[in-house]
């Protein structure tokens, strides 16, 4: 083992439990638009949580926030007791050593190799550089289960999920304390999104490493996290309620009665696809055939 | 049934007044995004000088962008530049010629390409092969995380994507303006002496007359500006595309057309700005005729 990883591991072990990212009444508004509403969540170093929630309720946007891509309109975001949004551009430089993001489509540089693509954090915090970089990018990118031939590739010449592993193997580069990863299976086909999984879980057992999922994902999510949130969308939800629904081990997901939790682990419509077929006009249905036929379908079941 | 003429003349009455607060309100948003926008690219310059004097920029980001905006725009700028020399040449000549003074073509067109043409055709060039590449590659990578990608890694975007570029746009655009004046007197001596029979030894008498080190200046000088703008709105359209292809294809375009429009506004105000210089120095002034 690296001693790195040995000195990362005695440093965490020496700080305990005590969480290594805490956000505290954050809030994220565009214009009159809010994404989310005082969200408090203590995630403990070394934990993996899975964030959960349909579309638009602010998952990715807490992620960004987390690693000061976005800045908060209210509330805090504090990474191992320092509040990120207090920090100047040069400690803030340095604290991104410590973050890896895996991001939803890789979001590799199109005009990069794979080489110089994993190579660009080294590169960019000055550590380490020739031989024993290379063999450090060579070193991740087997982790990943990707050959060497792969690094004089540019990124559109790899598949989707190959992209993503490259997008994980640059995120591993620096040995991270924190990875976040934004959808790492969406788009991907049932065995690569195993794959993904598995290269998460193997990821947690060999780095002393904390990390936050957003996904949309039920069966990644159950099998990869040792905690779920689930958020919901602001505007849905009814005064005075938290927007965190759920936050619990997933084991609990089959126990909770809240019924928008149910809905979304079952993948379940329910009540939103009639909302979606009412106009505006109370009672004038957009597509009459199809309400027709939903209706039809209930009566049949009956 | 009577009608209330009171009534009538009410509704007419607010309807006007809805209208104009409408148009108010409609103008008022324009203004407000104008000055915000003013605002944005203010900002957006300002932090790209406090880069290019804060952090020296990398070799390999440098290179590319300098190849591309000097060594691949090279051909496109001869080529143009040599055609409007020799449109100049075709144009002017009958209109000198009809009052005897077709030998002093060679000064109408030198100092209009040396002047004028050059540079803003350079500007051009650059604005619609390099500006919109420009913002079409920041469009792109704004909209795939890949500028996210670049911050979440501890890298700048303003320091690693804008200032190569700027450096690039601003320090190469003045040599692809010698090409341009160089190519259009080449193309206007070839068409005014070898296909319209002006008699050479007098078409380069009155080129090197009327034509001087000033005029060559001041095309020269107006070119950094031009440079420096087609890079400020290109990248500033790249960084503030919106999602998706459209998005990309707007940036692209408006990176083109407000680069062209401020080319054009530029060019007056500089224009006016050396007049004012040159007459200060030689109050007199050079006289064709």
């Amino acid at each position: 083992m690296d001693e790195s990883i040995v000195d990362q591991l005695a440093t965490a072990s020496s700080q305990g439990p005590r969480a290594i990212v805490e956000t505290e009444r954050l809030t994220i508004q565009f214009g009159r638009q809010t994404i989310l509403k005082d969200v408090s969540i203590s995630i403990p170093r070394g934990q993996t949580v899975a964030i959960i929630g349909e579309s638009g309720c602010g998952k990715t946007m807490l992620l960004k926030s987390i690693v000061g891509l976005l800045r908060p309109t209210s509330g805090r975001v504090r990474f191992d007791g320092q509040d990120i949004n207090l920090l100047n551009d040069q400690d803030m430089t340095g604290m991104r050593k410590r973050f890896g993001f895996v991001f939803q489509n890789a979001a590799l540089f199109d005009s990069m190799t794979i080489h110089q693509n994993v190579e660009f954090p080294l590169k960019q915090h000055g550590i380490p550089k020739g031989k024993q970089s290379n063999r450090l990018i060579i070193d991740r990118l087997a982790e990943v289960g990707l050959p060497s031939n792969v690094m004089p590739k540019k990124p559109a010449q790899l598949s989707g999920g190959m992209r993503k592993r490259v997008g994980l193997a640059r995120a591993l580069i620096l040995e991270p304390d924190l990875l976040l990863y934004d959808e790492p299976t969406t788009g991907l086909d049932p065995i690569m999104s195993d794959i993904i999984n598995e290269l998460m879980l193997r990821t947690r057992k060999r780095y002393p490493v904390t990390s936050i999922i957003v996904t949309h994902d039920m069966h990644s999510a159950r099998k990869v996290a040792d905690r779920i949130v689930m958020l919901h969308p602001f505007s849905r939800l009814k005064p005075g309620e938290s927007q965190v629904l759920f936050d619990d081990v997933p084991e609990m997901l089959d126990k909770t009665r809240d019924r928008r939790v149910k809905q979304f682990v079952n993948g379940e419509a329910g009540e939103r696809l009639m909302e979606m077929l009412v106009t505006k006009n109370e009672g004038d249905l957009e597509t009459p055939n199809l309400y027709d036929s939903i209706r039809r379908n209930e009566t049949d079941g009956e | 049934m009577a009608t209330d003429p009171y009534l009538h003349n009410d509704n007419l009455k607010s309807r006007i007044m809805a209208g104009l607060g409408r148009v108010t309100n409609a103008w008022g948003g324009v203004a407000v995004q104008g000055i915000s926008t003013l605002g944005d690219i203010s900002l957006f310059t300002f932090q790209m000088l406090r880069w290019m004097v804060t952090a020296r920029p990398k070799r390999e980001t440098l290179l590319p962008n300098f190849y591309s905006v000097g060594v691949l725009s090279l051909p496109v700028v001869a080529l143009t530049g040599t055609f409007i020399g020799m449109v100049l040449a075709i144009q002017s000549f009958h209109q000198f010629k009809s009052i005897g003074m077709e030998t002093r073509l060679g000064a109408v067109i030198n100092m209009s390409l040396v002047r004028e043409l050059g540079p803003v055709l350079a500007a051009t060039m650059l604005a619609g092969r390099v500006g919109s590449a420009m913002a079409a590659v920041i469009g792109t990578m704004r909209v795939t995380e890949q500028i996210d990608a670049l911050i979440s890694m501890g890298a700048n975007p303003i320091h690693y994507l804008v200032v190569p570029r700027f450096l690039a746009c601003v320090l190469l655009i003045p040599a692809l303006t010698v090409m341009a004046d160089f190519m259009g007197i080449v193309g206007g001596y070839f068409y005014s002496v070898i296909v319209l029979g002006i008699d050479h030894a007098q078409y380069l008498r009155n080129s090197r007359d009327f034509v001087g080190t000033f005029d060559l200046f001041s095309g020269v000088f107006k070119s950094f500006f031009f440079g420096a703008v087609i890079a400020i709105v290109s990248c500033y359209r790249g960084f503030h595309c919106q999602p998706g292809a459209d998005g990309v294809g707007r940036a692209a375009t408006a990176a083109f057309v407000q680069s062209f429009v401020m080319i054009l506004a530029l060019d007056i105000v500089l224009n006016l700005f050396l007049d004012a210089i040159y007459f200060a120095i030689w109050p007199s002034g050079a006289k064709l005729f």
